[in-house]
């Protein structure tokens, strides 16, 4: 007799309660939402959203529902249409600077299933509309950026110890110091190994006119040159993808030169490539102490030699208008902690140029304050009169100001910080300002949210007719067996779909093609074991054992057969970039979890429906 | 299904589906090295773009506009329906010189300058879809790629050789090989256009046609055992009678929901399911003719699966 265990059962009934549950959400389908949150130190409050709802009333938009959800404004619309009307709408009436009107996709998850951790599947950008850049850092420029910074602290060093050199020069990827005679060669490479500990390989050359110091870059400086080039553009990138008012978006690094970059919901290429293409700077100026700056603000008069700005809370400040040193002169900022005062702090390392101004200002000047602007650079296309120009668009803030506790050049700290996480920003901030290497887009894939919608459709329409036709199949071929394949072909979809939103891999349009693979080709071992039944009672077996014998005999081949599908499927996972991704897992989901329904969960229910009772003949 | 069915001869065939195959694969040869391959813009580099026309429009139209522009290199088509254009613009030579600096950032905006001359003659157009990959992206991508194939067989050629013999495995290789080269040919000759999703199908047809010849290599194993008193051919041959229906009903249900792919999955995934398609059937026809033949050419018999048999002589023996 087939029987089953107890505990198979309840495992099989767990797992299929299980999917069913995190499969769920799929039936909520997410609303087109717009999110708005506010910048730096404004807050989201009833007014905001009174404000909100006059604005969409005003111009005749429909909306769903608009709430305030802690700190953020969440409207909800019933298409995508209406909803970049809506976007437009509220981003002329809130003030950009302070509040952040995003696109959204907002889940209608009942709360019950939200509170079990159930989402719905997360949309590729093929599927929810948006932008994906690949971007690329130029090494090249990043690399001559630091060769130039050594060239200057070298001159620097021996022009501090008045060591006589011929000339300091790049070639290829080295310097060459040129000096007369070996005497000043050996006093010189004293001090311009100190420039640079551990970093660079020195080797000594004879020149035309004397002998050279041949110094370049170790390999290790090397990797973490362009390390920090990476991190400094990845760190850019986000704040000003902050500033397209996207919600969701991905910024990452691939490999070690490239930088992805995806936009759900974005529109406007043309003007995401403005804002991401932006240059930032920085700029080291003293603070003037002796006039006040909210008169000046309040009267509209800047004193002579002063520039008016606001820092981040919106404060004004006012500035002397010569500059100390610029960014281009900040080689590193990192965040740590003081250990002197105990006190969150950033510390910056200047170049030798900067080292020098530095060191000749903060000696004139301690106990000064000192601000830094933060200067972004970027190019926008307005509409002016039907032709569209390019319009350069300049953006200053002061984003630090500290006073000069001693006189200081090369490195020094800035301390004090209200919180580790206000040295972190500021860190990122000083590193985003500082001249980073160029990036150029190397790859851009673009959908409009109506393909994206159509591709949603096309894909589930393709999904269903698959399906109901190999359920058709399956049930004609193989009658009440068939029905049992059917089942399990049933809960397979079911737990790919589970399995995809609990781990919240990204479905793209390939990842609907593999659900749609796996689907045919989940019947086959449901197919390998019914056709060994059948030959087993050809053979004359009882249909009892010749059940027993057609699960047996088929489980090897089924996972042979399954084995090297999923070694083609590591394979695609391995060696594919984004969407190719995304079917390497769904094929991979799908091949383990059809293992499991179409053997044990077949099984189980052909048990249930003939282990108990002597049969004659099977429906197969 | 009757209950006893007659063995069909398929090893007495052997003779020509080799010829068959052969003939397919030289014909899948020739084009891939006289034509080559249409290859998309992902292995090549450029831009693609769909858009919306709110009206029917010419693809020759667009073209002429864009190339009195001074883009160079545009190809037109509609897409889909006469108010749907798919253009193809190869990288920019006017900014090929100097690749490393400006010129890639210039192609990549390349596609918001074609929508703005576009949209200066007819307002209203959207655009759908941007596709646009640095040429050395693309260079990377087909490297990429052949790589992948490459570690997918090489995995796939260890299993195999584990699991049940050397010779299995190159046989499943050579049916393998078989179906990807009559399915590269197929694109070749359709000029159907080759891109990362094709890629994809013909890496899922690897593991798709392996599949389908484990499943009979399994038997054949099996009833080297079973089978003494046949030879070779014979074991072969009924191997490949007892797993045809199983390989014709699964063959069956993948075209069914590939069918359905193609017909209502939208424009972008048609090529995958035509790849697919192409190599479900191609897979099919290799696995019951071409893998088992090889095997019977390598001279394989039941000496060969020697080993695993003594064993159970063995442990019959030592049972009470």
């Amino acid at each position: 007799m087939n029987r089953y265990p107890l505990w198979k059962y309840v495992l099989i009934g767990v797992v299929a309660l299980f999917g069913l549950i995190y499969a769920s959400p799929i039936l909520f389908p997410s609303d087109h939402a717009i999110q708005i949150t506010a910048v730096g130190q404004n807050t989201v409050t009833e007014e905001i959203l009174t404000k909100t709802k006059t604005a969409l009333s005003s111009q005749g938009i429909a909306s769903k529902s608009i709430k305030l959800e802690g700190d953020r404004i969440l409207a909800r619309f019933s298409d995508s249409d209406t909803q970049l009307k809506a976007a437009k709408a509220l981003r002329d009436a809130h003030n950009e600077e302070n509040f952040t009107t995003a696109l959204n996709l907002a889940p209608t998850t009942p709360g019950w299933l939200r509170s079990l951790g159930a989402k719905p599947m997360y949309m590729g950008l093929d599927l929810r509309g948006g932008v994906h850049f690949l971007m690329e850092v130029d090494m090249e420029a990043a690399l001559k950026k630091a060769m130039d910074n050594y060239k200057d602290s070298f001159r620097d060093a021996l022009i501090k110890k008045k060591i006589r050199y011929l000339g300091v020069v790049n070639k290829d990827d080295s310097i060459q110091v040129v000096f007369k005679d070996q005497a000043s060669l050996e006093l010189g490479r004293k001090e311009i190994a100190k420039t640079a500990i551990g970093e660079l390989d020195f080797s000594v050359e004879e020149g035309k006119k004397g002998v050279m110091l041949v110094a370049k870059m170790k390999q290790s400086t090397i990797v973490e040159k362009k390390r920090f080039a990476l991190k400094q553009n990845i760190t850019t990138l986000r704040n000003r993808v902050n500033e397209l008012g996207v919600s969701e978006p991905i910024i990452q690094q691939q490999g070690l030169e490239r930088i992805i970059v995806q936009l759900p919901g974005i529109q406007d290429t043309a003007r995401a490539k403005e804002i991401l293409g932006a240059t930032a700077t920085l700029e080291y100026h003293k603070v003037d102490t002796e006039h006040n700056a909210f008169d000046a603000q309040s009267s509209g008069r800047v004193p002579r030699g002063m520039v008016l700005y606001k820092d981040a809370d919106g404060r004004p400040v006012l500035l002397h208008r010569k500059i100390i040193i610029a960014g281009d002169q900040i080689t590193s900022a990192s965040a740590g902690f003081d250990n002197n005062s105990n006190s969150p702090s950033v510390s910056l390392r200047l170049d030798g140029k900067g080292a020098k101004r530095m060191f000749e200002f903060t000696s004139q000047n301690v106990g000064q304050p000192m601000g830094v602007v933060f200067i972004e650079t970027k190019i926008r296309s307005v509409t002016e009169n039907g032709v569209v120009k390019k319009k350069k668009v300049t953006r200053k803030k002061v984003i630090n100001v500290a006073s000069i506790l001693e006189p200081f050049s090369a490195s020094f700290q800035t301390t004090g910080l209200d919180s580790p996480q206000e040295a972190h920003n500021l860190a990122l901030l000083l590193r985003a300002g500082a001249l980073a290497a160029p990036v150029y887009i190397v790859e851009e894939r673009t959908v409009g949210p109506s393909l994206g919608q159509a591709n949603i459709d096309a894909g589930f329409k393709s999904v269903i007719l698959g399906f109901v036709l190999v359920l058709i199949f399956m049930a004609v071929y193989y009658k009440v067996f068939g029905l049992v394949a059917n089942m399990a072909l049933a809960l397979n979809l079911v737990l790919i779909v589970a399995v995809l939103s609990m781990m919240q891999a990204t479905l793209t349009l390939p990842g609907i093609a593999g659900i749609v693979l796996t689907v045919g080709m989940a019947v086959d071992a449901n197919v390998l074991i019914y056709e060994r039944i059948k030959e087993e009672l050809r053979n004359g077996l009882t249909p009892h054992t010749a059940i027993n014998a057609g699960y047996e005999k088929a489980l090897s081949t089924i996972a042979d057969a399954n084995i090297t599908t999923l070694i083609a499927a590591t394979v695609l996972y391995a060696f594919g970039t984004g969407p190719i991704k995304g079917f390497a897992i769904t094929l991979a989901i799908g091949i383990l979890s059809s293992m499991f329904t179409a053997i044990m969960g077949t099984r189980s229910i052909i048990n249930l429906i003939y282990g108990k009772r002597k049969i004659t003949k099977l429906a197969i | 299904m009757s209950q006893n069915k007659k063995e069909i001869n398929f090893m007495g065939v052997g003779r020509i589906a080799v010829m068959f195959s052969a003939l397919l694969i030289i014909v899948s040869i020739a084009s891939l090295i006289f034509k080559g391959m249409e290859l998309g813009v992902d292995f090549t580099g450029g831009t693609v773009m769909e858009l919306s026309y709110p009206g029917a429009v010419e693809p020759t139209e667009v073209k002429e506009t864009l190339i009195k522009s001074g883009f160079e290199d545009v190809t037109a088509q509609h897409f889909g329906s006469v108010e749907k254009i798919l253009l193809r613009i190869a990288p920019q030579k006017s900014q090929k010189a100097d690749l490393k600096k400006g010129a890639v950032d210039a192609n990549s905006q390349l596609s918001n300058n074609v929508l703005k001359t576009l949209q200066a003659k007819t307002p209203g157009i959207t655009m759908d879809r941007v596709e646009f990959v640095g040429p050395q992206i693309g260079e990377e991508l087909r490297e990429q790629g052949g790589l992948a194939m490459l570690y997918a067989l090489i995995g796939i050629l260890i299993y195999v050789a584990l699991r049940f013999e050397f010779r299995f495995s190159v046989g499943a290789i050579i049916a393998l090989v078989h179906d990807v080269v009559i399915t590269l040919g197929f694109f070749s000759i359709t000029r159907i256009e080759f891109d990362l999703t094709v890629l994809a199908a013909i890496l899922a047809i690897i593991g798709y046609s392996l599949n389908d010849t484990i499943v009979v290599f399994d038997r054949i194993r099996e009833n080297f055992r079973i089978l003494r008193k046949k030879d070779s051919q014979q074991v072969i041959n009924s191997s490949v009678n007892m797993t045809l229906s199983r390989t014709i009903v699964t063959s069956l249900t993948t075209l069914i929901v590939l069918i359905a792919l193609f017909m209502m999955g939208g424009e972008s995934v048609h090529a995958f399911a035509l790849a697919m398609i192409v190599g479900v059937v191609v897979g099919t026809y290799s696995s019951i003719y071409v893998a088992s033949t090889s095997l019977l050419m390598m001279g394989i018999t039941k000496e060969a699966l020697m080993a695993p048999e003594k064993d159970e002589a063995d442990e019959l023996a030592e049972m009470p």
